[in-house]
């Protein structure tokens, strides 16, 4: 049988959607050995998983490289891959949202600066509201733009809200609701589409399972 | 033996043969247009960059981005119609950026007067492509009056259709069920979407799937088409044809049928087509349209086997050696069907199979 090749986030989500796969039958035991491979097979299962960067999944996914994968929301947004986007698995749920200091009050009066690592959701969020803003885009620490006036308000992923909080900052909008989606090659999909059905539809069921509890 | 004709363009000569046999005939198109067509349907455009430069009176023009504008523009709006098969090199920036690319496509065309069996024939013609390049291929249909025939229906915001189509596409159901909601979609129209945006799979069943579902009366003509289409292919012969809903196109330029060819190993479409009855019209022209492109670059890789060697012999000889013993040597490998490189004894820039001497024996 034809291995399927399934992108994983590293990291704590990774290791969650693993424990969904195995309990829906997708089992791989040597993938949680502490050792530094990236690729783990199980034959009799039928599949190989593999590591990957959790913004990368999405490319593995779109090139054919894994037949399917599981990546945030705000990834997909971001860079909208070619790819089907099959299941919500309902994990890694956050927010994306506006942020600044909690009294900010934007009057429309200047160009908005805003400080994100999403330019691409940011621009078609605040294209659908005409209004005009000025994108700074930064790799990490967000939270820090609007606080030493680089910028005016940030997008961001908002998981508790703490950060934001001990920063003197808060969420003042949501963009979209984010979580873990199952996403599949296009070009894959026709040939082991069947496959990639029964897995969903398993995993659905493990969560169902686990939302009934 | 050594193959030296690249597996793109003997790919190529196979396509010609067949669109040829089937009566369409050579179209020839210059490698520029001027700019403004492209500029007109950038939307068409598999990328929105255009690589342009001024003509000698000023005028600006575009290396083609696209052969089925320039056919469409070039042809004669008469009452003839016509069927054209092309070979051509366009200038586009592939998917995932990277600068300018010349990619070679190949791809047919009919203008003019198309019925069913006109349909029928492009579609046996892009499953003969396929199969050209691999005997596993998937040739995949769908119609956009299915989903522009419910859609039509719905009573949802003009603003909520382009959020339905993203996440149909996409067979996001979880998104689409959610979109339907906030838009006052009915539960009924939303349970109707969401199956039609899973439904895929072998031609004959998912048709005999898509005619069981409540359909308005648009679509349901639509999945007629489909049905009569998928008929058709089956009397031309084995096909290996399926229907997937979810693949939709730009209501401006498309209407009718779709499709696009997959083959294993590939990681994208290598051939997609449809009607273009819309393009047409858009562009002043009467009649209807349908047409496909073979994207011969996105073949390349899975045509080509990286060569283990340059040449199949080098043939050292020193500076006293006896011409006629040269020549006789490299005329013997090459009745043999090798390769043969001569070169003067010494250090040498190729990988080559074995070394010999012109007296035929091996040289280190």
């Amino acid at each position: 049988m034809e291995m399927l090749n399934i992108a994983l986030p590293k990291g704590r989500l990774g290791e969650k959607v693993y424990d969904l796969f195995r309990a829906a039958g997708y089992d791989c035991p040597a993938l949680l050995e502490p050792n530094r491979k990236l690729i783990f097979e199980n034959e009799a299962a039928g599949v190989r998983y593999f590591w990957a960067k959790p913004s990368d999944v999405a490319i593995y996914v779109e090139r054919g490289s894994a037949d399917i994968g599981v990546a945030g929301k705000d990834i997909l947004m971001e860079y909208t891959p070619d790819v089907y986007e099959l299941l919500d698995l309902g994990l890694g749920k956050c927010r994306m949202c506006v942020a600044g200091f909690a009294g900010f009050r934007d009057d429309g009066a200047r160009t908005l600066r805003v400080a994100t690592k999403f330019p691409n959701i940011t621009r078609d969020y605040y294209a659908a509201q005409s209004r005009p803003i000025d994108i700074i885009r930064l790799n990490g620490s967000i939270e820090l733009a609007p606080i030493v006036g680089l910028s005016d308000v940030i997008v961001d992923i908002v998981e508790t809200g703490k950060t934001l909080l001990e920063n003197g900052l808060a969420p003042l909008a949501e963009v979209a609701p984010i979580s873990a989606r199952l996403i599949a090659n296009k070009a894959r999909f026709k040939f082991v589409g069947g496959r990639i059905d029964t897995l969903c539809r398993r995993v659905a069921a493990i969560r169902e399972q686990e939302h009934g509890k | 033996m050594t193959d030296t004709i690249p597996p793109t363009e003997r790919l190529a000569a196979r396509l010609r043969e067949l669109y040829q046999r089937y009566g369409f005939k050579q179209y020839r198109v210059s490698k520029f247009e001027e700019y403004d067509l492209y500029a007109r349907n950038k939307r068409f455009l598999a990328s929105p960059h255009i690589l342009t430069f001024s003509d000698t009176n000023g005028r600006l023009m575009a290396l083609k981005p696209d052969i089925t504008l320039s056919i469409i523009n070039n042809t004669r709006d008469d009452d003839r119609t016509r069927k054209v098969w092309y070979t051509e090199n366009v200038y586009r920036v592939p998917r995932g950026g990277g600068g300018f690319q010349e990619i070679m496509q190949a791809g047919l065309e009919m203008l003019g007067t198309v019925d069913l069996y006109a349909m029928g024939e492009v579609l046996m013609l892009a499953a003969r492509s396929l199969e050209a390049v691999s005997p596993r291929y998937v040739l995949e249909l769908s119609h956009m009056g299915v989903l522009t025939g419910v859609l039509d229906c719905l009573a949802a915001p003009a603003g909520a259709a382009e959020a339905i189509l993203a996440a149909f596409e996409a067979k996001n159901a979880h998104d689409l069920a959610s979109v339907c909601a906030g838009a006052g979609v009915d539960g009924a129209d939303a349970a109707l979407l969401e199956r039609l945006c899973r439904l895929s799979g072998p031609a004959r069943p998912a048709v005999e799937e898509l005619l069981s579902l409540p359909l308005p009366p648009a679509a349901r003509q639509a999945a007629a088409e489909l049905d009569q289409l998928t008929g058709l292919l089956e009397l031309f012969g084995p096909c290996n044809a399926s229907v997937d809903l979810s693949l939709i196109n730009d209501t401006d330029y498309y209407n009718g049928l779709l499709f696009r060819g997959y083959v294993d190993g590939v990681a994208a479409p290598v051939l997609t087509g449809g009607r273009y009855d819309s393009l047409i019209h858009r562009m002043g022209k009467r009649g209807g349209a349908i047409g496909f492109a073979v994207y011969l670059n996105e073949l390349e890789r899975f045509l080509t086997q990286p060569a283990d060697r340059d040449v199949d012999t080098l043939l050292v000889y020193e500076p006293g050696d006896d011409p006629a013993a040269v020549i006789a040597a490299v005329q013997a490998e090459v009745a043999q069907g090798r390769t043969v490189r001569t070169q003067l004894a010494g250090r040498t820039a190729v990988t080559y199979g074995r070394c010999i001497r012109p007296d035929g024996r091996e040289a280190t």
